[in-house]
């Protein structure tokens, strides 16, 4: 509050001002106060709710079934006890007396539990009143619900993962030939029809994925690709900002190399080969990126076409854990961090390329 | 640039193998067609994509919204002319939903048509804010700008259910709520918190991509302006709604127009948050499209092509008006 006061003695305009001034001063003042509150409270909101995805994904199901929630993850601490096969779950019990004892589990019985002291096992099992106990805990990251997920459920997962990899690689390989094929075309010749051609691919930008989903499926139905993997490659792989990216781009690359190239009976598609593709690897790099985010997160159009379970992609089987009666938290919270993590991580190094992309052309 | 140098060698070496195989073929092709046809067979591939996948289906969505029946494949429709187009609007009242025949239909219209101003007006107002805070002299801009982004990167699901595992009845958010002595609330259960968690949700995953896009206009805005500015000892408020503003004026508009084409379009996280729950409380346009489409039995694909046609429609008249505002407020 202080800081406000401070800025209506210096910045009669408002309370906000601060907001307005402009970098290239000196030294620290108040409204760098405030700055950096509100990009730490950014952090706090954008990042907290992913962390604790993160952090929830190494719970136990017993862990993560309680409220209030904990902050880490605790599992009950275990002891192998001579004469049982599992290790057993320990307990702090106050005695009569008060005096607080660490004994072992051995099975619950109404409101008694049957005790055994892991130091003197001889003594044999005595009966303790359930109230008395408290279990003892320790911060655990279990890998249970990861290793549940991997290898339990008949290792579906991997199959979702290879449908989900097929589509994004598939689709992505295609859109980048197809798309400097055709914006090849439209920046290196003259011809009768080009500008009527950039004109078609363009409008697209104008359609809406989501206004054309009936007829969409219908194509895809008489093509045959219904439950099928390519009846989500095929639709999206003309894109129209990726023409545009890859044909301004490549208006860049001077015409005097294809002409030398044709010099030495080069043929046009050598010319397009080996010599504009390499140069355009920049636009391409983009072009790629965002291909491949937009596969790997699809969501609606493979939710109408991929119908039956064996062809679904992650993101699919993600969303069909989330709409069975009983929602499985432990596997959704393992499974939302593995398929995020891919992304998360290309994104470390990726990050240039991927702002730059969007400032540029406000492609997505 | 060691990033672009190793992907491109990555790249085109896996690419050389069998560019050896099509050469070849491909020179035969150009000797067969003449070279002159070159550039038609460079297009084809790409153009029959965005025929058969772009353009045609903006036809059979018309032939669709004239005809009836539950039958996928055209030739087993009958037509019905424009009997779907009334049906939608069929209402004795329309500012009453239940008095339409249709009554999904307007309740998801009205949802759009609260939910998308609301929607584009916090974000783009929040994505300002930050792109103003970014775009001052800061320790660590890389890796705020980082952090602001990154849900952009998340598939929709995952920012959903992300968000879902904090809403839900013994969530974290409740967890908190119970610590410092409030009563947990069911967020995902009342209307009006679902819808402000809807807004907030879909800003929280996209204002980082209109952030970057308002940052890359600040700083295109020359600093000689500024310079110019301070030199006149001009306040920062002034400087802010004199210079930047509108310096950045077409850059919002560019922004204003892809958030609203794309909050109208919201499927995938409400889908999964909410449902379009509690009820219809947060069903949007596109959801009521899949449902009428895909979901319920029978299929209604007329009815289902009638309202994306018109959802189109509005997409083109909206981003028509805001254009042409633009260009009268440019010119005036």
């Amino acid at each position: 509050m202080v800081d406000v006061t401070l800025a209506r003695k210096s910045a009669p305009s408002g309370t906000f001002s601060w907001l307005f001034a402009r970098r290239g001063r000196q030294g620290f003042d108040w409204s760098d106060a405030l700055t950096y509150g509100f990009l730490l409270l950014g952090v706090l909101v954008m990042f907290t709710p992913v962390l604790w995805v993160v952090i929830s994904s190494f719970k136990t199901p017993a862990n993560l079934s309680e409220f209030p929630p904990t902050v880490l993850p605790y599992s009950a601490e275990r002891v192998e006890v001579e004469g049982y096969a599992q290790p057993l779950p320990l307990f702090e019990v106050a005695g009569e007396d008060g005096e607080v004892r660490l004994l072992a589990q051995i099975r619950r019985v109404g409101l008694n539990a049957q005790m055994i002291d892991p130091q003197d096992v001889e003594a044999g099992p005595f009966t303790v009143p359930v109230a008395s106990a408290v279990p003892l805990r320790q911060v655990n990251f279990v890998l249970e619900n990861y290793t549940n997920l991997l290898v339990g459920q008949g290792g579906d997962i991997w199959r979702y993962v290879y449908n989900s990899l097929f589509i994004t690689v598939v689709a992505t390989v295609i859109t980048l030939i197809m798309n400097s094929m055709a914006a090849f075309a439209l920046s290196k010749y003259k011809f009768r029809g080009r500008n009527v051609a950039l004109l078609a691919i363009l409008a697209t930008l104008m359609i809406p994925a989501t206004v054309v989903l009936v007829p969409t499926y219908l194509i895809v139905a008489q093509l045959g690709l219904v439950g099928n993997l390519w009846g989500v490659i095929l639709p999206t792989v003309a894109t129209p900002t990726g023409v545009f990216l890859l044909r301004q781009y490549m208006l860049t690359i001077p015409d005097e190399l294809i002409e030398a190239a044709r010099m030495d009976h080069a043929s046009e598609w050598r010319i397009f080969w080996r010599i504009i593709l390499p140069l355009s690897s920049p636009a391409l790099a983009v072009v790629a990126i965002f291909s491949i985010l937009s596969r790997w997160n699809d969501f609606l159009l493979p939710l109408i076409v991929l119908n039956r379970r064996e062809v679904f992609t992650l993101q699919l089987a993600l969303a069909s854990y989330q709409n069975e009666n009983e929602i499985r938290y432990d596997l959704l919270l393992s499974m939302t961090t593995l398929t995020a993590l891919p992304l998360a991580l290309s994104f470390i190094f990726l990050q240039r390329y991927i702002t730059s992309g969007i400032a540029s052309t406000g492609i997505k | 640039m060691s990033t672009t140098n190793w992907v491109s060698r990555a790249g085109f070496g896996l690419m050389s193998l069998p560019a050896r195989v099509i050469e070849p073929v491909m020179s035969g092709v150009q000797r067969l067609i003449g070279i002159k046809r070159m550039p038609w067979f460079f297009l084809i591939p790409n153009l029959t994509a965005v025929m058969l996948f772009a353009l045609l289906p903006v036809l059979i969505n018309v032939f669709y919204s004239l005809t009836g029946s539950d039958r996928l494949y055209p030739q087993d429709r009958p037509w019905v002319g424009g009997r779907n187009y009334e049906t939608l609007f069929d209402c004795t009242n329309y500012l009453d939903p239940s008095t339409c025949s249709r009554d999904l239909f307007w309740r998801a219209l009205g949802n759009t048509l609260t939910f998308v101003p609301i929607q584009v007006v916090c974000m783009i107002g929040i994505a300002l804010i930050t792109a103003l805070c970014l775009n001052r002299e800061i320790r660590g801009r890389g890796f705020f700008r980082g952090v602001f982004f990154f849900p952009v990167m998340l598939s929709p699901v995952v920012v959903a259910l992300t968000w879902q595992w904090i809403l839900q009845r013994n969530g974290a958010l409740n967890g908190i709520f119970s610590a410092i002595g409030l009563n947990p609330v069911n967020w995902l259960v009342f209307p009006n918190t679902a819808f402000f968690w809807s807004v907030f949700v879909t800003v929280w995953a996209h204002m980082g991509f209109y952030t970057i896009i308002l940052l890359a206009g600040l700083q295109a805005i020359p600093r000689d302006v500024y310079e110019a500015a301070k030199m006149d000892s001009a306040s920062n408020w002034r400087v802010f709604t004199k210079i930047t503003l509108p310096l950045l004026r077409p850059v919002l508009l560019v922004v204003f127009i892809l958030s609203m084409i794309r909050s109208v379009q919201t499927f995938d996280e409400l889908y999964i948050l909410t449902g379009g729950g509690p009820g219809s409380a947060t069903m949007l346009m596109v959801q009521y499209i899949y449902e009428i489409g895909f979901a319920i039995q029978p299929r209604n694909f007329g009815l289902a092509a009638a309202a994306s046609l018109l959802l189109g429609a509005a997409l083109l008249v909206f981003t028509a008006i805001q254009l042409h505002l633009s260009r009268r407020a440019q010119n005036g």
